[in-house]
């Protein structure tokens, strides 16, 4: 089945061909660089860079998989969450596109999207598992029972884990975005330079909270010379990276153990991060649990893996009709 | 105008005082919220939001810039508005957000990093400062105009 997948959720523009869910046959993504001028993403300037590049992005999705809009058998598109300026451009889009061609639709959850990324690149994962989903927006804790059955396990309370890595690159002066500004900075850093604290909330709990910590960076920063933090900085950014990493790999493998799970997979573009990732893997190892995670591209906002996600549904009959809408906080639902 | 002083001594001072700052909100309010990163305001904001019946998980709209929780004053629903302008560099980025449908409203809103947007603020509204005096102490001064 070929499938077309548009994303608009924040600040990427992205389209991509896949057939049956697993083969990517192009995936497009435009980053709107403009961005990092501001340290973030400004969401008005987004939705109109995203008028200006959805028709160029779907057609060069297309193009590069050398098929035509008629060999096109689903649209998938993510309806929420994220900014909704953004989505309804993507949104609109896919719903006129199913419209005027008569094919059907799917709208899908950027979260579940995310999950989808692993499923694509591994063809052979088959839940029950655990799934860490950790971005800029996004840390959450989902226990996949299947394919489509979600259990929301824990999420963050305060920060993301991605939004505290922006905000602390931002107070270290390493750029935008902060997560591969710190991966790259802390190779070279001491992570054991300074602990940080690691927020463990109650015994029981797979939430997480990111704000305590980069509190303490920032207080931690504002007491040092300039001097003194132009020689620490690659050290503090490890060590905040590696309190970070410590809470998600920690709770990671105490739902997989809570839920008898052996595989354990990261999704969103945190999962990128080089440390957590190794981390992950020799814990992980000590206790018998698989690890899997994309490749980096398909871990941060990409089209391919709504596409991979719109092909479970739509191959099970499963359709979205228009009055489909933008859901700024959707949350993950089950099939 | 009045002016208030709280020291607290925890986060959740900061939010025991958010929610008794909640019994002087009403409909239409606005509270601006300034200080560093830190300093508390999310927190403060969650205190605020409790007061307010605010079930739903409060989190940092940072990404998203508004969030919008359904909560209860006096018996009656209202609408909190959670502003996150952290991101926020350039006003007419605020301006093009359509401020005034939540500013002029009938529902409660809450700015984070106001001082971005200080031009636009209602002549009304509640200012607070956030200054950090340690690891957990806050200082805390509440104005309202």
């Amino acid at each position: 089945m070929l499938i077309l997948g548009i994303e608009t959720s924040c600040d990427e523009t992205a389209s991509s061909v896949v057939e049956d869910g697993s083969r990517i046959l192009s995936n497009v993504v435009y980053s709107q660089i403009v961005h990092n001028r501001y340290g973030g993403v400004v969401p008005e300037l987004a939705s109109r860079e995203h008028i200006r590049s959805i028709v160029p992005v779907v057609r060069a999705a297309l193009d590069e998989a050398g098929v035509s809009l008629e060999q096109i058998e689903g649209i998938a598109v993510t309806y929420g969450p994220g900014l909704v300026g953004s989505l309804l451009i993507g949104l609109s889009f896919a719903k006129a596109l199913s419209f005027s061609r008569g094919i059907p639709l799917i709208g899908i959850n950027h979260i579940e999207g995310h999950i989808f990324a692993n499923f694509l690149e591994h063809p052979d994962i088959s839940p029950p598992l655990v799934c860490l989903v950790i971005s800029g927006g996004h840390s959450t804790v989902v226990y996949v029972a299947d394919k489509g059955q979600y259990e929301l396990m824990g999420q963050t309370r305060d920060d993301a884990a991605g939004e505290a890595f922006d905000k602390v690159a931002k107070v270290l002066n390493l750029g935008y975005p902060g997560g591969p500004a710190i991966d790259r900075a802390s190779t070279r850093g001491d992570a054991d330079f300074f602990k940080f604290p690691r927020a463990r909330l109650e015994a029981e709990s797979f939430d997480f909270s990111f704000s305590g910590l980069k509190t303490a960076v920032a207080i931690f920063v504002s007491k040092l010379s300039e001097e003194e933090l132009k020689k620490h900085r690659i050290d503090i950014a490890a060590s905040f990276q590696e309190a970070v990493v410590d809470v998600l790999v920690e709770k990671g493998i105490r739902a997989c153990q809570k839920k008898n799970s052996d595989k354990i997979v990261l999704a969103g573009g945190v999962a990128g991060n080089r440390r957590l990732r190794e981390k992950l893997r020799s814990e992980a190892e000590k206790l018998k649990l698989q690890v899997f995670y994309p490749s980096p591209v398909l871990c941060t906002d990409n089209a391919a893996m709504i596409a991979a996600a719109g092909e479970f549904y739509l191959s099970r009959k499963k359709r979205s009709d228009l009055a489909l809408n933008a859901v700024p906080y959707a949350p993950l639902s089950s099939a | 105008m009045s002016v208030l002083s709280r020291k607290t001594k925890s986060p959740e001072g900061t939010k025991e005082l958010g929610r008794d700052l909640s019994q002087q909100l009403k409909p239409g309010s606005v509270v601006a919220l300034s200080g560093s990163l830190g300093s508390g305001k999310t927190v403060l904001v969650q205190g605020i939001c409790s007061g307010l019946g605010v079930e739903k998980a409060v989190t940092s709209p940072t990404f998203v810039i508004i969030n919008e929780y359904p909560g209860r004053l006096n018996e009656s629903s209202v609408w909190v508005y959670h502003f996150d302008l952290y991101r926020l560099e350039d006003v007419e980025e605020f301006i093009n957000l359509g401020y005034e449908e939540y500013f002029y409203g009938k529902g409660i809103t809450l700015i984070e990093w106001a001082e971005k947007v200080r031009e636009f603020l209602p002549k009304s509204r509640f200012e607070i400062n956030l200054k950090i005096i340690s690891e957990n102490e806050r200082e805390i001064i509440v104005g309202e105009f």
